[in-house]
């Protein structure tokens, strides 16, 4: 087993996201973290200037929302799949609701459906009201049993 | 809204794409084409190990394919407008056809080709070389006059229109 499964494996076990997101570079320069609350999976985008895409406003880079939320509805497959499963993103739709304030951003996923080759995920993102999303995202990825 | 003299000038496209919106210049995005009839623009997103999804393969996060195409599509929807207009993406639609090549730049093309009063339709793919086939498609429609300054503003660029 690679060094990333062995990663994996040991995150769906313990719950802690911290070594696996550690490994990968992209979600380091997005500055995702991964949080388990009541057995629900909750990832972060900590705040950074980085992140913005329109200066005077200032808001979030459209991208960078859609770029979480289909992150973290990877990791929500990985987190609640029966088997070990490595998720690959076949379509991301992405609703933009309201635009995203210079701040930290939350997001929680559903796995809509899980089947033997194709998983459906919802996805949805908020800033400092969970009830008022600023983005919502629909995945559909191939979920191939290891 | 439309300026006849309207000139596509890449320097001047980059400053206001690129230089003046943060997460762009994160990624390296840079504006290498660009016209307005067709309302067409094309960046390059260069390989980055920062941007790696994958450290055992060194394969692009599709995160960084899905900001690439964002902002290319807003891109297109400036050239449709020819005008300092703020928009905001309404959705974005992307589909996955392969797996990016590890080492190799990703160039997004967006083409605007419709808009109305209040939003504006694109569609986009990705590819490493014209010609080659296409890592990912997408859709998007976007928002025109939304609150906020363009990216080309001249109180945030410093200079005037493009």
């Amino acid at each position: 087993m690679s060094a990333l499964l062995k990663t994996i494996s040991a995150a769906r076990d313990s719950g802690d996201f911290g070594p696996l997101l550690a490994m990968i570079p992209y979600c380091q320069f997005l500055g995702i973290s991964l949080d388990t609350i009541e057995d629900q999976l909750v990832g972060r985008m900590k705040f950074h200037a980085d992140l913005i895409g329109n200066p005077t406003i200032p808001a979030l880079h459209g991208g960078t929302l859609g770029a979480l939320l289909e992150s973290v509805a990877q990791f929500e497959l990985l987190f609640r799949a029966e088997s070990l499963v490595l998720p690959k993103v076949i379509t991301l739709t992405v609703d933009y609701l309201r635009s995203g304030k210079a701040a930290d951003v939350l997001v929680q996923a559903k796995i809509v459906r899980q089947g033997r080759r194709v998983a459906t995920v919802h996805a949805w993102a908020w800033q400092d009201d969970k009830s008022r999303p600023i983005a919502t995202a629909n995945v559909t990825a191939l979920v191939k049993a290891l | 809204m439309a300026s006849d003299d309207f000139v596509v000038d890449l320097d001047a496209l980059n400053a206001a794409f690129r230089d003046f919106v943060p997460h762009n210049k994160a990624l390296g995005l840079t504006l290498i084409e660009a016209t307005t009839e067709p309302a067409v623009a094309v960046m390059r997103l260069p390989y980055d190990l920062k941007l790696v999804g994958n450290p055992e393969t060194g394969v692009l996060h599709g995160g960084a394919i899905t900001t690439a195409m964002d902002a290319t599509c807003g891109a297109a929807v400036f050239l449709k407008l020819r005008a300092p207009v703020p928009i905001a993406t309404l959705d974005l639609r992307l589909d996955y056809l392969q797996q990016a090549e590890p080492g190799r730049d990703v160039i997004c093309r967006a083409e605007c080709f419709k808009k109305t009063r209040n939003v504006a339709f694109v569609r986009a793919h990705a590819f490493h070389a014209q010609g080659e086939e296409p890592i990912a498609t997408a859709t998007g429609t976007f928002m025109i006059s939304t609150p906020g300054k363009a990216v080309n503003d001249p109180s945030v660029t410093g200079k005037p229109g493009w």
